[in-house]
């Protein structure tokens, strides 16, 4: 467990250094999640000090979100001025987003695995 | 007495101690109201406990930045969270291998779709400028989703209130829909939950199921990984025509 932890800590410092080094659009622990997924990749079984801290923090993913969450909707006075235009849009599109990604993979993910 | 209690309430309520407790017994009251309308889509954990903390700090007079004192140490684990997505990323290789083009024509579609659906609407209902700009990048992971909005003209601040919107929004419709379309394949509905609500889709996909949060992380990276790329060139690109 603790190995696993300092494994995600090890590439998420990698990933800082290459993203800040290379000044890249992309955040540290991103890059980091890609370093980590192309060594699992070339390895045939994921270590189980791994899995477990994986499963640790992924049980309660949303927690993480939380003081994001309330520092932003401390600080929304512009949220305010244009509520409805916002709200309709967000609601409206985020619809539409994951109706298109579910009809496509629902059309090709199907397709494919009947011809197998 | 009273006297005493109120200093030491007051030195309490000002160290990272309470911050952090506080998160953990909204999000844990957050989770029992979810748990006892047995997960009912419209209980999301992260609205609840966000509700309680902002109606606490604001009843009680605390500062955003002295509430974060203590809140920082559960923020800080998003970035060991992000890269343990490779774990069950990993896991799924086989079925990822199989299907990559229709998981790289999905993310395209989806992405390209709830961007350009959100920037239209605004732009239709008369939003400014700078609001089409910040909605832009609102379906991308929160930190990318920033860069992107400081880069084509947007307000990063208020990028990172609609992205936390529509998490929120996409964990709480997403299952509705799924029932709708008939979507029983978790690559389907873990994959679509990332391409349209990143992280907080993610962490709803994760209650569900290990294989739903790993296809739901691998949309939210890729999506992160192209717009970071495209939504800044397309844009500079408009501008210059």
């Amino acid at each position: 467990m603790i190995e696993g932890f300092t494994i995600f800590l090890a590439f998420q410092l990698a990933g800082e250094l290459v993203a800040r080094g290379l000044e890249l659009p992309v955040p540290g622990p991103v890059i980091g999640l890609l370093f980590l997924f192309l060594v699992l990749w070339f390895r045939s079984a994921t270590p189980a000090n791994l899995t477990d801290a994986a499963s640790a923090l992924h049980s309660h993913l949303s927690l993480l979100f939380v003081p994001a969450g309330v520092g932003v909707m401390l600080y929304s006075p512009a949220l305010a001025r244009e509520w409805l235009v916002i709200l309709v849009s967000v609601v409206i599109s985020t619809l539409i987003g994951l109706g298109v990604t579910v009809w496509v993979l629902k059309a090709l993910v199907e397709n494919e695995d009947e011809r197998q | 007495m009273r006297e005493e209690f109120f200093q030491l309430w007051v030195y309490l309520s000002t160290s990272p101690l309470s911050g952090l407790t506080f998160t953990l017994l909204a999000y844990c009251a957050g989770l029992y109201v979810a748990r006892s309308l047995r997960l009912h889509p419209l209980a999301n954990p992260v609205a609840i406990a966000v509700a309680v903390l902002v109606a606490l700090l604001t009843l009680m007079g605390i500062p955003y930045p002295r509430y974060f004192e203590g809140a920082q140490f559960v923020h800080f684990l998003l970035g060991p969270a992000t890269v343990a997505l490779a774990v069950p990323m990993a896991a799924q290789l086989p079925t990822l291998k199989r299907h990559r083009w229709p998981l790289l024509l999905a993310l395209l579609c989806g992405g390209a779709a709830s961007a350009l659906s959100a920037v239209g609407i605004a732009w239709l209902m008369g939003g400014s400028m700078e609001t089409l700009m910040s909605l832009l990048p609102k379906s991308v992971t929160a930190p990318i989703a920033m860069g992107i909005s400081e880069r084509i003209g947007g307000n990063p601040a208020l990028t990172a209130v609609y992205c936390i919107i529509t998490g929120i929004l996409g964990a709480v419709v997403a299952p509705y829909l799924f029932a709708a379309a008939g979507v029983r394949n978790p690559l389907v509905s873990g994959y679509a939950l990332g391409t349209a609500a990143h992280g907080i889709g993610t962490a709803h996909a994760f209650q569900e199921s290990a294989a739903m949060g790993a296809f739901a992380g691998l949309a939210l990276g890729l999506h992160g990984l192209i717009a970071a790329a495209v939504m800044p060139l397309t844009i500079a690109w408009l501008r210059a025509m």
